[in-house]
């Protein structure tokens, strides 16, 4: 799935190397190197994310950006690329009307698996009542499990974990988005919980079956989807 | 280390000033203020209003008196003539009475001797005198039934006398009154004695504000001489308690804000230390593998590898740095403005369920006990944190096959949640330091870790207003966070 992305980066080599590795995952691509250019963009064209960064030159910086965005009503998916770190500054971008925010400095895997899980939230915000990857399917209404024939007992919590993966299913989800995104927690634990509890899921639901589902994406997370990786 | 306090502060932005340089400061800022009355000196404010105050109650205190005493008196001389004049008028009135009456009540009112100070006055419809002890109708007595003071001449001599005057019945002219020279005399007595009592109180007055004024400077004096020497660089030094109650409760309050400062100087004194030692090993090592690979690696796959294997070291120095500045963050306090009640009885059943997975997949037994409900006021966010690096630590200590409690529950308005291990533990006398950043237990030297974790989580309990204690779990660890319930 190509997708337009508009990168607003004022540190060359850093949106050299956005540029390079979205293009190379097939998106296409455009970049403004300062807050003016960038919004003018944003405004006068279609895109199916943006990826801003906060502190930009030319008088309007990402904050602001993103303020005039909204104030006309375009709700392009936004996701904030920025050096300032700390709680209050993700409050603060997520409160403008962001939609993710990921810190300086990142892995590009990370930002490729946020940005496409971005755009899809952007489309799929109606109500659904069931999701299919395959032959597993998932009834949100009486929360029950079944791939094939064969019904699967989840623990709540696996639950919430198969969904999130099956809401994103074709792309990478990071470990850092599980955490975020099923257990709400913000900050990275040493141990290797999500593994942990990705493999008993996976022991669920591919475990009995011939083709697996749930793929390792080595260096970036998991992905799940029907079609050999 | 190796760096003093001293040098530190000589980098701070703030130069360090000299005293006449901080009184022109002063000066300046009471310039702006506009001073008070123009007097910029608060020790002089102090005095004068302190005069002021005083003279205003003495005048107050003088001027009351005067009224009460002068006032008391003429109330008395006006109701003796009045009820004189009553008592007349009522023998004029009788059917069989009149003025021959009249006449004879006074002429026998005078002839009494305690009514020396009478005076009394009958003229008859013609004008003629008919008795009394005044030599005349006093000039200036115009209006009838009306009080006049009046200079007066009774039998030849001048005297000061209060009269009224009234009509009798028939066209008689009746004067009532009472000698006030001795009110006089009163009078004089009690202003003299005024006037000496206020040159007295302005002599008062003056002393009492040189003394407020001298007990001004010199609490003062004190604690400016002790900042002076604080902002020369000896934190050390603390101010005086015991010059009064008001006084001491600004030196306790400046004395809390030089212990903080202080131990945020240590802070940053250990953190740049701690990045110059502790970053070099990684930073180093990271270094050391891409130059070997520019060197050395001949296949693609290799420098592949070694660029892996770089980004990881520097993966670890930035996971270093955020750690370190969520402390900062943290310690600074800001994070309070975020607070909210939380009861963490879900938050830790979350952790628990979070990482029984792990410590089952390593053969831990990981041993829960919550009791509900545990209410603080606090950032979920954090304590979730805090449990979450005390759970990290016990699994990486811990042997397979051992058991690791997480249980929490309410002590005396305390919240304390235990995290306890049966691993190595910490040697008795490396856990005070075991809180300190970037401190590594011997034992622990092999094992990976910033040295960052329990920073974090005492830094989590003291924006909490608790603590975080290390004790001996006979064998292992056994850290408790302990922080003020709500309600």
């Amino acid at each position: 799935m190509t997708m337009r992305i508009l990168v607003v980066e004022d540190d060359k080599d850093v949106a050299g190397f956005v540029v390079k590795g979205l293009r190379e995952a097939g998106h296409t691509v455009e970049h403004a190197d300062n807050g003016r250019d960038g919004l003018f963009l944003a405004a006068s064209e279609n895109f199916d994310s943006i990826i801003l960064d906060r502190m930009l030159p030319g008088g309007i910086d990402g904050l602001r950006l993103m303020e005039t965005l909204r104030a006309q009503d375009n709700a392009t998916p936004v996701l904030f690329l920025s050096a300032l770190g700390q709680v209050d500054d993700r409050v603060k971008g997520l409160k403008a009307g962001g939609d993710d925010y990921l810190t300086k400095p990142f892995a590009f895997a990370e930002l490729l698996a946020r940005v496409e899980a971005l755009t899809r939230r952007g489309k799929t915000d109606g109500p659904m009542t069931r999701l299919a990857v395959g032959d597993l399917e998932m009834d949100l209404l009486s929360r029950s499990v079944r791939r094939g024939e064969q019904k699967i007992e989840l623990q709540p919590r696996e639950f919430r974990l198969l969904e999130y993966l099956m809401r994103h299913a074709g792309q990478v989800v990071t470990r850092t988005m599980l955490l975020e995104g099923v257990w709400d927690y913000h900050f990275d634990p040493q141990t290797n919980v999500i593994d942990v509890h990705v493999s008993r899921l996976r022991q669920k639901i591919d475990k009995p079956f011939e083709m697996p589902l749930l793929h390792t994406v080595r260096n970036a997370g998991y992905m799940l989807r029907a079609e050999e990786v | 280390m190796g760096q003093s306090s001293e040098s530190i502060v000589a980098q701070l932005p703030q130069p360090v000033r000299s005293p006449e340089a901080l009184r022109q400061a002063g000066r300046q800022v009471g310039r702006q203020a506009g001073g008070w009355l123009g007097i910029r000196s608060a020790g002089r404010r102090f005095a004068l209003l302190y005069a002021l105050m005083f003279g205003a109650s003495s005048c107050l205190l003088a001027v009351s008196l005067w009224y009460s005493t002068i006032g008391l008196v003429q109330h008395q001389v006006e109701n003796a003539i009045r009820s004189d004049d009553i008592a007349l008028l009522a023998t004029a009135a009788q059917p069989n009475g009149g003025l021959a009456d009249v006449i004879a009540a006074i002429n026998s009112r005078l002839a009494a001797p305690e009514n020396a100070g009478s005076i009394y006055l009958v003229l008859d419809a013609q004008g003629t005198r008919m008795a009394g002890n005044l030599d005349g109708w006093p000039p200036g007595l115009t209006q009838m039934e009306a009080w006049y003071q009046l200079p007066v001449s009774r039998q030849g001599q001048a005297s000061v006398a209060l009269l009224r005057a009234e009509v009798l019945p028939g066209g008689a002219r009746i004067i009532v009154g009472r000698d006030v020279r001795a009110r006089a005399a009163l009078w004089h007595v009690l202003r003299n004695g005024l006037i000496w009592t206020g040159f007295l109180m302005v002599a008062l007055g003056l002393i009492g504000a040189l003394v407020i004024r001298s007990i001004f400077r010199r609490m003062v004096r004190d604690i400016s001489i002790t900042s002076r020497a604080i902002a020369k660089g000896d934190l050390s030094r603390r101010l005086p308690l015991g010059v009064g109650e008001e006084f001491d409760e600004l030196a306790i309050i400046i004395n809390d804000m030089l212990d903080r400062i202080s131990r945020l100087m240590d802070g940053v004194r250990q953190v740049s230390n701690a990045i110059a030692h502790d970053l070099r090993t990684p930073v180093t090592r990271a270094r050391t593998r891409l130059e070997d690979a520019a060197l050395h690696a001949e296949t693609p796959d290799e420098w592949r590898a070694a660029i892996e294997r770089a980004t990881l070291d520097l993966d670890g120095i930035v996971g270093v740095f955020e750690a370190l500045l969520r402390i900062a963050e943290i310690e600074a306090g800001s994070r309070r403005a975020a607070f909210a009640e939380v009861d963490l009885t879900q938050t830790l059943w979350d952790m628990d369920e979070l990482y029984r997975a792990v410590a089952e997949e390593r053969g831990l037994h990981l041993r829960t006990i919550i009791a509900a409900p545990l209410m603080v006021l606090g950032d979920r966010e954090l304590v979730q944190q805090a449990v979450a690096n005390l759970l990290d630590n016990a699994l990486k200590f811990s042997a397979p096959g051992t058991v690791i409690d997480l249980s929490a529950h309410m002590e005396d308005n305390f919240v304390e949640i235990v995290v306890a291990d049966r691993g190595p533990g910490i040697a008795a006398a490396d856990r005070n330091r075991a809180m300190e950043r970037f401190f590594r237990a011997e034992s622990a030297r092999s094992t990976a870790g910033s040295g960052l974790g329990l920073a974090l989580v005492s830094a989590v309990a003291q924006l909490h207003n608790g603590t975080l204690q290390l004790t001996d779990n006979t064998p292992g660890l056994r850290a408790t966070i302990c922080m003020p319930a709500l309600g």
